[in-house]
């Protein structure tokens, strides 16, 4: 059997590739005039990664399904009204030691990194997801 | 075995084959600590780190073991230097221990300090938590064997098979640069790990696991013709959806809007390869005249894509449309469409392809002893059967996630919302341990009946 080879394909597939180019240049372009960086959220950012938090917790909705969404924990736990304060002791109360509970580790996180890590979840929540997550709860 | 450059192959499949059973193990420590037993010494986030990138190191060692097998005999030609392989077999083998080692014994954040993770930081991102020195590596392990694969085709005979499997390794290494590109800004680190990601799971290795499939089902039928035909639709159709399917983990990251029309558009058709692999098989197949022996090779080669259209192609469908996404996105739904997934298309080919060349590297024999025949295909039904299972009880258990987390006015706390789930993640440990016995059998058929019985 003779195969007859169309280069079609190809033509479709780089065009494709061009629009995806496109696209990433338009969305590159328009994210940093929306989104402010300060150094405390940028080494927030760090923390967040340093700890592995996506282990067990998701932003944004990718991580692990092990523990609560965390994209809106600034809001979710009273926003300017007392989100740093809960976030805060939540983090120095770790482990609880509730049995059959599951337990978060104590990372004994400096007074700084503490506040760079609520700055930078305070950033994430005001991303735009066009309301995502539906609910409160992540 | 027609050249003797293909052993190479050997190592890395039996390393492939050794890593997966831990890796399933690490998968069983995980599913217990779901339903509320903590484990001394072991948290959930290490045992789930090292669960995940296991899966996607051992995949790496079995492609590699199959592109090492592939290549000389597509390409008619000696492998160009097989010493290479060797050595870069041991230098992977030597990351993989290494960072193993480092994820179970330190702290994660101790790690990420004294690999000097602040000056270059890369790490904590899913599936990109390797300490950034050891992304060099494994980018160097990737660039040898991309230069070998290609000298090696260069100097020899040029076949749609070993071409594919070149451009899908090429591929992988170039889009592994973007594991060092990690951006302050959230959002863009988020895009970019994508163009790794998807163009990965949904890219690369889909070309190499088309690849693969191909060039078994030419060695069960013997006709190169019709394989090629087919592999060029194939082919054809996955460059063409999946590039823009890239959209589909767009939808709530940040970016702007028109990514939810771009992906919901483009990855409803990412069904289709997957559909026309199961066309492919089933056409060619079902000849008279083919007279292959290994049933083992067989089943796992007409059951690839049949599980890959379900799990990749059915499961990744239902919930890949940005309205349902909405609801389901960051839920138990995507662990199980990314277990269904991982199993029916890169686990399977994977195992496929271990299956047809460990009797020939071993004995050179095309088939296995008669019991071992039996061991190997009663491992094929306990696993697919038992990975199936856990994806309906993990996605059952996402639908109630959704329903009493995000489709209610009144939300209840996370951890009622869990506890809510507990017979699903029971389900589902029952699953595991049922997959895992059909991994033990799988093993001990692999390390040991066969070396009992195959020589003789």
């Amino acid at each position: 059997m003779k195969i007859k080879i169309s280069t079609k394909p190809i033509y479709y597939s780089s065009l494709i590739v061009l629009l995806l180019l496109g696209l990433t240049i338009h969305t590159t372009i328009v994210l940093p005039q929306r989104d402010h960086l300060t150094p405390q959220i940028i080494k927030g950012k760090m923390v967040w990664e340093e700890h592995n938090c996506i282990g067990c917790h998701t932003l944004l909705g990718e991580g692990a399904y092990f523990a609560p969404e965390l994209s809106n924990v600034y809001e979710r736990r009273g926003g300017s009204q007392g989100g740093i304060y809960f976030i805060k002791a939540w983090l120095k109360a770790m482990p609880t030691n509730i049995p059959g509970r599951r337990q978060m580790p104590q990372f004994n996180l400096t007074e700084d990194e503490l506040n760079a890590l609520i700055a930078f979840l305070k950033w994430t929540s005001e991303i735009n997801t066009f309301s995502w997550p539906p609910s409160e709860k992540g | 075995m027609l050249y003797p450059s293909q052993a190479v192959a050997k190592p890395y499949f039996i390393t492939a084959i050794a890593l997966f059973a831990v890796q399933v193990l690490f998968g069983l420590i995980i599913g217990i600590q779901y339903v509320m037993i903590n484990i001394p010494f072991i948290t959930f986030a290490t045992a789930k780190l090292i669960h995940t990138n296991l899966l996607i190191i051992w995949l790496l060692f079995g492609f590699m073991g199959a592109a090492y097998y592939i290549i000389p005999e597509e390409s008619e030609q000696e492998l160009y230097n097989s010493k290479l392989a060797v050595l870069l077999f041991w230098v992977f083998l030597a990351l993989t221990i290494i960072t193993t080692l480092g994820y179970l014994l330190l702290p994660y954040a101790t790690f990420a300090k004294i690999t000097g993770n602040q000056f270059f930081p890369t790490m904590g991102r899913e599936y990109l938590e390797q300490p950034t020195i050891i992304k060099l590596g494994l980018f160097a392990v990737l660039c040898g064997f991309s230069y070998n694969i290609a000298m090696t085709i260069l100097h020899g005979r040029k076949t749609m098979i070993n071409l594919l499997l070149l451009v899908g390794i090429v591929g992988s290494t170039i889009v592994f640069v973007f594991a060092f590109y990690n951006p302050s800004n959230l959002v863009l680190a988020k895009y970019y790990r994508w163009w790794l990601l998807h163009f990965w799971l949904e890219g690369t290795w889909e070309l190499i696991m088309e690849a693969i499939l191909a060039y078994i089902i030419f060695k069960i039928t013997g006709d190169r013709a019709i394989v090629e035909k087919w592999l060029y639709i194939i082919v054809a159709v996955t460059l063409t959806t999946s590039v823009l399917g890239i959209g589909h983990h767009y939808y709530w990251i940040g970016v702007p809007e028109y990514w939810q029309w771009v992906g919901t558009i483009f990855s409803v058709f990412e069904l289709l390869p997957f559909f026309f692999m199961v066309l492919f098989v089933f056409n060619v197949v079902n000849c008279t005249k083919c007279q292959y022996s290994n049933n083992a090779v067989k089943l796992w080669a007409l059951s690839t894509p049949i599980m890959a259209f379900l799990g990749a192609g059915v499961l990744g469908f239902l919930h890949t449309l940005a309205p349902v996404n909405y609801y389901s996105h960051g839920t138990q739904i995507t662990s199980a469409h990314a277990h269904l997934a991982f199993y029916s298309t890169y686990v399977m080919i994977v195992l496929t392809m271990v299956s047809y060349a460990m009797p020939i590297l071993r004995d050179h024999k095309v088939i296995n002893h008669g019991i071992s025949q039996k061991l190997e295909i009663l491992a094929f039904w306990l696993m697919t059967v038992s990975m199936s299972l856990m994806a309906l009880f993990i996605a059952i258990a996402g639908i109630m996630q959704i329903y009493v987390q995000r489709a209610t006015e009144i939300a209840l706390p996370f951890i009622e919302i869990q506890n809510s789930m507990v017979v699903m993640f029971w389900l589902r440990e029952i699953g595991g341990v049922v997959f895992f016995i059909g991994v033990i059998i799988y093993i001990t058929n692999f390390f040991m009946v066969k070396k009992k019985y195959g020589t003789r």
